[in-house]
């Protein structure tokens, strides 16, 4: 079994308690080990790196320098903006005069030469769709699902170098493998609006609107994505995003761990169902009932 | 829109600055507009992306640094990921942040604010205590309207926690932030 530093990213201690949770569920249920960065801190997130680049890498450097003294087989991320964070940082390392800087700030020697993934492209890579599928007791059947990647789990192509940058699969094939319908999504990977909730409002009701009115439009039972940032804005903010539009989305938006937990056998009450904020019971009882099969035929 | 056209001479030294800081060559923008047809804000604009890159070329160093796009920016990356002459546009806009906020001609300033608040939060604990950097944000700003109608959902839901997540040695990031300001 394959040991991985796991940076959980501060979300997972709050606004995202239930990808962590799932996460940890998901990846031991298929074997893969984490052991958490000890003392881990945070990756300054877009803040940092919108503010200055030496920083930003220093921030995350020291994450790299403590993972890099576990003896594993590398670091991995529920999070896809730590994800860009961790694997930018140990690109632009590669150059000597910034990784002389990034070590004299954060006083220890920094290697930055470990595989960096997320946890979903670990899983896929780990464990095919079609061996995933053996573990599953509790098909999604039933279940209309628009993956819905966000931004930059595969963007920019050069850095993250996983699935394809303007239509990635990897989630659709994860959640067939698991029973689920997966509809065609256009918006797999277009902007929520991200952290300009907070200054301008507006932008993400607009953004995060569209995908909520596509999804629903496609006759989507619910939402399923890999980032805790589109997570909140679709499902905390769909009031804001209903008050503002004109709309009556009742949209459960699950974290695709969430999805795969409940598939392979776990309890709602394990995978922290009770955290999203659109009440997902409507389409988690239907699933696999009679009439909801009627309507997938 | 803001009066663009060449209003602030030539800066010479302003193209290179950037090319320096972000590592890209910006004579290879053809103005394709690639990167404004993709990007999900551009309708929030002042000056649209590839306007941007057609002005740093021009070297217009005011009208460039003191524009809002580069603050309403998500970062989304469709930019960079679509430039057909793999132009790190997305790099870009974070450098002319960083230029912008040197020099004080930051157009959004509750952008600045709220990252501020953020780092802040990173300073003293290692990790962001979204709680407290809310606090620090409404105190920056005065908003104290700021999604007041999504903190009962977020405390009901044990979302927002109302003591931090301090790491054991938060000397060691206090550290990385005195020390990258000495380099400043």
């Amino acid at each position: 079994m394959l040991q991985y530093a796991y940076y959980p990213g501060c979300s997972g201690l709050s606004s995202s308690i239930e990808y962590d949770v799932s996460t940890r569920a998901l990846c031991k249920s298929l074997g893969v080990e984490l052991v958490d960065i000890p003392d881990w801190n945070c990756c300054g997130s877009t803040p940092a790196h919108a503010s200055d680049h030496l920083l930003s890498a220093s921030l995350v450097a020291r994450n790299l320098a403590i993972a890099e003294s576990m003896g594993v087989a590398g670091i991995i991320t529920p999070c896809p903006s730590c994800l860009k964070n961790l694997k930018t940082t140990s690109l632009r390392m590669q150059r000597k005069s910034f990784h002389e800087k990034v070590e004299s700030i954060v006083e220890r020697p920094v290697r930055a030469d470990l595989p960096i993934r997320s946890v979903l492209q670990t899983v896929l890579e780990q464990c095919e769709p079609e061996a995933i599928a053996k573990h599953v007791s509790k098909p999604l059947k039933g279940l209309k699902v628009v993956p819905y990647y966000g931004c930059i789990m595969n963007r920019p192509p050069d850095v993250m170098t996983f699935d394809d940058p303007e239509n990635p699969t990897s989630l659709d094939r994860l959640m067939s493998a698991l029973g689920a319908e997966v509809l065609p999504f256009p918006h797999k990977v277009d902007c929520c609006g991200a952290s300009l909730g907070l200054i301008r409002r507006e932008l993400v009701t607009r953004l995060s609107g569209r995908i909520l009115d596509t999804a629903a439009a496609l006759g989507a039972d619910a939402i399923v994505t890999a980032c805790p940032m589109c997570q909140m804005n679709l499902d905390m903010r769909q009031g804001q995003i209903n008050r503002a539009n004109g709309t009556r989305h009742s949209m459960p938006v699950f974290y695709y761990t969430q999805l795969a937990g409940l598939a392979l056998g776990q309890s709602e009450s394990c995978l922290c169902m009770d955290k999203l904020c659109v009440s997902p019971s409507r389409a988690l009882s239907q699933m696999g009932t009679p009439a909801q099969e009627e309507r997938a035929r | 829109m803001p009066e663009t056209s060449a209003k602030d001479g030539y800066n010479s030294t302003f193209l290179q600055q950037v090319q320096e800081g972000s590592e890209q060559n910006l004579n290879r923008c053809y103005q394709c507009g690639n990167c404004t047809a993709g990007c999900p804000l551009s309708f929030a604009y002042d000056i649209p992306v590839n306007r941007i890159m057609r002005m740093l070329q021009a070297g217009e160093r005011h009208a460039v640094l003191s524009s809002k796009a580069i603050w309403l920016c998500a970062s989304c990356e469709t930019c960079t990921t679509r430039c057909p002459n793999e132009i790190d546009v997305a790099r870009i806009m974070d450098v002319l942040r960083h230029m912008a906020r040197r020099e004080g001609l930051v157009a959004e300033p509750p952008v600045r604010h709220l990252w501020d608040a953020f780092l802040k939060s990173v300073e003293k604990y290692g990790r962001v205590f979204e709680a407290g950097m809310m606090a620090n944000f409404v105190g920056r700003t005065g908003r104290f309207w700021t999604d007041a109608d999504l903190a009962p959902v977020a405390i009901g839901k044990g979302k927002l926690g109302f003591r931090p997540h301090s790491i054991k040695h938060q000397n060691e990031v206090q550290r990385i932030f005195a020390r990258f300001r000495e380099q400043q």
